[in-house]
């Protein structure tokens, strides 16, 4: 039993690692409808800007986190005006693919500005395990873990906040909700895009820290973008609280079945496991758990 | 003034159900296959016919697949370079096999083998679209693989997971295996292509095509009017893994020679064919094989440039060829987002007036 609680609470805090990445999806499907499959690749970006900024000219942590949310913004203005501005109207399929050719950017200006090779990133987040619940418990947590859930947490507050109470906020609420209405009473798309993928690239960057953390910074990171696409269709598209909840969900589902599932199959299962929980959800409800219903007219 | 159809009246039905109703269309058509099979074999020495032609041909012929069913369906997969796996396990099972079979028997068989995994797969596509269709192939992508990684009787046991593919021969030339006769295998493949292509341009443009592009303008609407869409997305589903299966076979047996499912068939297999498909344009056999070429050019060509030309070390050339390659990916969807056989197409509506436009 102690095992089963274990493993549960080590795919929640795995689940959380992958709702972060999440999110960003989130956050630009609803405001522009582009699936941006370049989030993966964001994260490693930030990861990488910030390692480099860190050990390259020796900055404190705390500005070369400024340092690397200057270039995540100044990446966003500079997609905004090269690429989504030129893209406007366009379907959907040709943008998704566009921000895949945007991935291939990304990583090979990456790998040339910051070296390829693995990188460790410390920025002074706790590792190892928790002692408390070791002894207490009995049950073994990483308290990398347990603080990723944390950021996870205030992130979350802090764009609820953000959506509900601030100016731009409700501006990108009436963007996500009608492009052209929104239009119409005078938002400007092209800005809304720009804060959008800022935020976005700062969510990415979370992401990156604590991937980076985690596992050291290297390429393998931009495939996180893949764990979190089931995370996507079985939490919806455009639904915040569903990122996150599915993403536990997923989470959950994967460290258990690779513990109970996996060794009678030969193991990694994690690998699909996870796409095949969300489709069998999809059957159900093919909009997601939280996703806004379709609602189709001829 | 070349290009022109003043004069070619179309008396019968016959005329007017031409797979090329204008004669100069014919011509380009009769010629290009002259040059593919009377000329190009004797212009071009090994390395060329094993470094680019026969991945454009294998290439196109997955392009053809894939834009079956997205560019004509309109259903989004992220799942051919599993599904091109699976042609390739079911070709190399069926030679061991069963070799007696012959080779291109087998090519077949294992495009079949690969229709019915591919409707399998297809099935969550009745009840889900767009964006999450695309997500849940990427289940059939991960799955597929993890299979014929993990469950060894895919690769007959071998400890290292690769499978080879054992020497056969069609018409007395050896096609497979290391010994293989470059000039057969061009002319097996160019033949194979040739004929597929044809069978999927009457296909695009018969009944079932018509299901198809129906359901992907607009499906309730094609609902409405009588287009079954279990029918059509399967059938979709289905012809399209078949091409998919087939390129897979002859990726395997007949270019690489052996394989390993995880490194052959990744993700980036996939999405290397939908930018194919994308560039070259969507719903168009001609575009699938302008999508391939473009390509399978481009990485080569660049190579050549960066590392030959400019003497770029060549990890440095490798990011440099990311970045161009993004760029250019980029561009492309900015200038012609439908893709080169739209510009092909614009081409042919000048030259038809050419020249005198007004």
């Amino acid at each position: 039993m102690l095992f089963f609680i274990e493993v549960v609470l080590s795919g929640l805090m795995a689940g959380i690692m992958y709702s972060l990445v999440a999110l960003g999806f989130v956050l630009i499907f609803k405001a522009s409808g582009i699936f941006n499959f370049a989030q993966g690749v964001m994260a490693l970006f930030a990861a990488l800007t910030l390692v480099g900024l860190m050990e390259k000219f020796g900055f404190p942590v705390w500005l070369s986190i400024i340092g690397t949310i200057a270039v995540m913004i100044l990446l966003a203005w500079l997609i905004e005006r090269l690429m989504l501005r030129q893209l406007v109207n366009q379907e959907p399929i040709i943008l998704f693919m566009a921000t895949i050719g945007l991935a291939y950017v990304l990583e090979g200006m990456g790998d040339i500005l910051w070296g390829s090779d693995v990188k460790v990133l410390d920025i002074g987040i706790p590792q190892g395990a928790s002692d408390w619940m070791l002894d207490t418990f009995d049950i073994y947590i990483e308290k990398l873990e347990v603080f990723a859930a944390a950021t996870a947490a205030t992130l979350v507050v802090i764009l609820a906040i953000f959506f509900q109470k601030t100016r731009i906020g409700r501006a990108l609420r009436a963007v996500a909700d009608d492009h052209q209405a929104a239009l119409s009473v005078g938002i400007s798309l092209h800005t809304i895009w720009v804060i959008v993928w800022s935020v976005a690239g700062i969510v990415a960057l979370v992401a990156g820290i604590m991937w980076g953390s985690k596992s050291g910074v290297q390429f393998s990171l931009s495939l996180i973008a893949l764990k979190a696409l089931p995370v996507l269709i079985l939490g919806g598209f455009t639904s915040v609280p569903g990122a996150i909840i599915g993403g536990m969900i997923i989470g959950v589902g994967e460290k258990v079945a690779e513990v109970y599932l996996g060794p009678f199959v030969g193991g990694a299962i994690e690998n699909w496991f996870a796409y095949m929980l969300a489709l069998a959800f999809l059957l159900v409800r093919p909009q997601g758990l939280f996703g806004e219903k379709i609602i189709e007219r001829v | 003034m070349i290009y022109r159809e003043t004069g070619q009246f179309k008396a019968n039905y016959q005329d007017d159900q031409a797979l090329f109703p204008i004669e100069q269309d014919r011509y380009v058509i009769f010629g290009i296959l002259f040059l593919v099979f009377g000329v190009v074999p004797y212009l071009m020495n090994e390395y060329w016919l094993n470094a680019i032609l026969l991945p454009f041909l294998i290439y196109s012929l997955a392009a053809l697949g894939l834009n079956i069913l997205t560019g004509y369906c309109g259903q989004l997969s992220l799942g051919t370079g599993a599904f091109m796996a699976v042609g390739a396990f079911s070709i190399y099972k069926l030679m061991v096999a069963v070799p007696d079979l012959g080779f291109i028997p087998l090519v077949v068989l294992s495009g079949l083998i690969t229709a019915a995994v591919g409707t399998l797969f297809g099935l969550p596509s009745l009840r889900i679209k767009g964006f999450y269709l695309a997500v849940a192939t990427l289940a059939a992508q991960f799955f597929l693989i993890w299979l014929f990684n993990k469950v060894g009787w895919f690769y007959n046991y071998s400890a290292s997971g690769m499978i080879n593919s054992p020497p056969m021969t069609v018409f007395g030339f050896t096609i497979t295996g290391p010994e293989g006769n470059m000039t057969a295998k061009y002319y097996l493949v160019a033949a194979i292509v040739a004929v597929f292509a044809l069978a999927a341009k009457n296909i695009a443009r018969g009944r079932i095509g018509r299901n198809w592009m129906a359901i992907r303008d607009m499906d309730i609407a094609a609902e409405l009017i009588g287009v079954r869409p279990l029918i059509a997305k399967l059938s979709a589903f289905a012809v399209s893994s078949f091409y998919v299966g087939m390129a897979g076979a002859l990726y395997f047996a007949v270019w690489l020679g052996s394989a390993e499912a995880t490194e052959a068939f990744d993700i980036n297999q996939s999405f290397l064919v939908l930018f194919m498909i994308i560039i070259g344009g969507l719903g168009s056999v001609l575009g699938s094989f302008l999508g391939a070429a473009f390509l399978v050019i481009l990485p080569i060509m660049l190579k050549n440039i960066l590392v030959d030309g400019l003497g770029t070390d060549s990890a440095l050339a490798t990011h440099l060829e990311f970045i161009i390659v993004g760029v250019l990916i980029i561009g492309f969807l900015i200038v012609e987002p439908h893709g080169l056989a739209r510009l092909w197409r614009i081409a042919k509506e000048k030259l038809r007036l050419w020249p005198f436009p007004y």
